[in-house]
């Protein structure tokens, strides 16, 4: 058994979903879960639940949560006092950031958005070329520093002791980089990356507006809603819901696609999807090619019938 | 100003990838271009020395197919040119940043270096966090939106969500771009033409005083994803198929 870390992320006083899946990636080592300022009952008692050992609940003087750079020195200082032969966390846009800070100041390899890992063996499985290759990649550094793409694995409880433990690291920040204020958007919810059913609306949703048709859906689902590029691009939603090459890369188990084309940039950032469905008014749209399920069919006519039946 | 900007020389992200050996792929058929998140950094880069006056240097560690790579980003009107030559396209992050991080000191510390969220070959997420810690500088990624301010950057990061951080960074420092920052030029004729006349500077990895560690990384097994072959169609009137797909999103696949 490694001593093995994993770094929790914490949304709204709760534990993300999401690091519930690493730490279920971690199942069968000694596993230390690494959270950052945060000694809640609820937190713990959920960390216990899905295999957390040893909970280790990292401080620093001055405030964590502005510096980036603190954190990383924090958790680099944790992953020495305890001995750690692994770190895994969540490739989140968060957690992809903090684990490159980690690395580069460890002077450790970092292998990001792994779809597989395998701590004993040190080895992960990644892709390559914007999701045309997957690459199997071993690692003979003594940290194993990975970071997990969300739902990849399926979190499964496994009841540990959960002993909590205070560290104070022992760093200092040096004020390069300070995080001034936190926008959260009105509009949007769930996390595109960690949505664990998606619904996309492309070219074909004609106008802004009408992605209320796909919220509608989405709602019955627990889905959050992405766009295509060509959506983005005429203005009919932000980039932060762009799926695809220059957007953002899921894996949902559904992938509900509407009115999207199927260029290969859009299924560099969906492919790896377990299930995916296309609904489509042109039969000869590329995206039944290389999809699931397929529905030829006026999105406005079928989403909202399918948003009923749900 | 002073300006670098780091452009990987990549697989078009529409080419399709052959593979040419357990690790390897052939490249003799497909086009290279610039990493699609450096363009936002090479118009940023270019678009500031145009209102504030300065130089924009293109630095590339790769082969020598690269100065293709690199005269367009020159086209977009990058001043110059300095490639590090290497052998291999998976070049190992931490050798990538030593390299990048030696051309850039020989040549003079910047004010900014620019370089793009992510290589989309790779897409290993870290060769300009390791840059950083290499130069001593502060680093922000994946970001959509920069002003400049008193010595700082001012610089805006989607963080999921919809969710943006304001972050402040002292210059000189190193921004990740994301889409969103710009939007790239598309470069005319006559800036093609003026492109070729460009310096571009070599130098031999190998003649750079780095101290060449062997990889902690092993890329073992390169394979292709498999496509799927092709949809189940769902057939009759839209109560029907909705009905339908309900039915098996629900009881056969489960993902509901």
């Amino acid at each position: 058994m490694s001593n093995t870390g994993v770094l929790i992320e914490i949304d709204n006083g709760e534990v993300k979903n999401t690091s519930l899946e690493v730490l279920t990636a971690a199942a069968g080592e000694e596993i230390y879960a690494f959270v950052l300022d945060c000694n809640a009952e609820n937190v713990n008692s959920k960390l216990a639940l899905y295999g957390a050992g040893r909970i280790i609940n990292i401080t620093a003087a001055g405030d964590l949560s502005a510096s980036p750079d603190l954190q990383a020195a924090a958790v680099a200082a944790a992953v020495k006092e305890y001995d750690l032969e692994a770190l895994l966390g969540t490739a989140s846009s968060t957690g992809k950031d903090l684990f490159a800070r980690i690395a580069a100041l460890m002077d450790v390899p970092l292998l990001s958005d792994c779809i597989k890992v395998d701590i004993t063996q040190k080895k992960a499985e990644k892709s390559h070329f914007s999701g045309k290759t997957f690459a199997a990649i071993n690692v003979s550094s003594s940290l194993f520093l990975c970071t997990v793409r969300p739902n990849s694995i399926e979190a499964a409880e496994l009841q540990a002791a959960g002993d909590v433990i205070e560290f104070a690291a022992d760093v200092e920040d040096r004020g390069l980089i300070k995080i001034m204020e936190t926008k959260k958007s009105s509009t949007e919810k769930m996390d595109l990356t960690e949505a664990p059913v998606i619904i996309t609306g492309g070219r074909a949703i004609k106008a802004a507006e009408n992605y209320k048709m796909l919220e509608e859906c989405a709602e019955k689902m627990g889905a959050a809603v992405g766009a295509s590029r060509a959506a983005v691009d005429a203005g009919y939603a932000p980039h932060s819901m762009q799926v695809g090459q220059t957007g953002k890369t899921v894996s949902p188990k559904l992938y509900i696609a509407c009115g999207v084309s199927g260029a290969v940039q859009h299924f560099a950032g969906m492919k790896t999807s377990k299930v995916i469905v296309a609904i489509n008014e042109d039969k000869d749209a590329p995206i039944f090619s290389k999809c699931d399920y397929g529905i030829v069919g006026d999105i406005f006519e079928v989403v909202p019938v399918l948003t009923e039946k749900l | 100003m002073k300006i670098f900007v780091c452009v990987k020389h990549v697989p078009d992200t529409a080419a399709s990838i052959k593979l040419a050996s357990e690790t390897g792929f052939d490249d003799s058929e497909i086009k290279f271009i610039a990493s699609p998140y450096d363009e936002y950094g090479i118009e940023e880069a270019v678009s500031l020395c145009e209102k504030e006056g300065g130089e924009v240097v293109v630095v590339t560690a790769g082969k020598d197919a690269a100065v293709s790579t690199m005269r367009n980003a020159m086209a977009m009107g990058a001043d110059r040119g300095i490639l590090v030559k290497t052998d291999s396209q998976f070049l190992d992050s931490s050798l990538t940043a030593k390299a990048l991080k030696a051309a850039i000191e020989e040549d003079g510390m910047p004010d900014l270096i620019f370089t793009g969220k992510n290589s989309v070959d790779t897409e290993g997420f870290q060769t300009q966090y390791r840059l950083a810690v290499q130069l001593d500088l502060p680093v922000v990624n994946e970001i959509s939106s920069l002003m400049i301010e008193n010595g700082n950057a001012v610089v805006e990061k989607e963080t999921g969500g919809g969710e943006k951080q304001v972050i402040q960074v002292k210059m000189p420092c190193i921004i990740g771009a994301d889409k969103g920052l710009n939007e790239p030029r598309y470069p005319k004729f006559p800036d093609i033409m003026k492109a070729k006349k460009k310096k571009i500077q070599e130098i031999e990895l190998s003649s750079l005083d780095i101290n060449e560690t062997e990889s902690e990384t092993e890329l073992v097994k390169l394979e292709l994803v498999p496509e799927r072959s092709g949809a189940k169609m769902i057939e009759g009137s839209v109560d029907e198929q909705a009905e339908r797909l309900v039915e098996i999103l629900k009881l056969e696949e489960k993902v509901l």
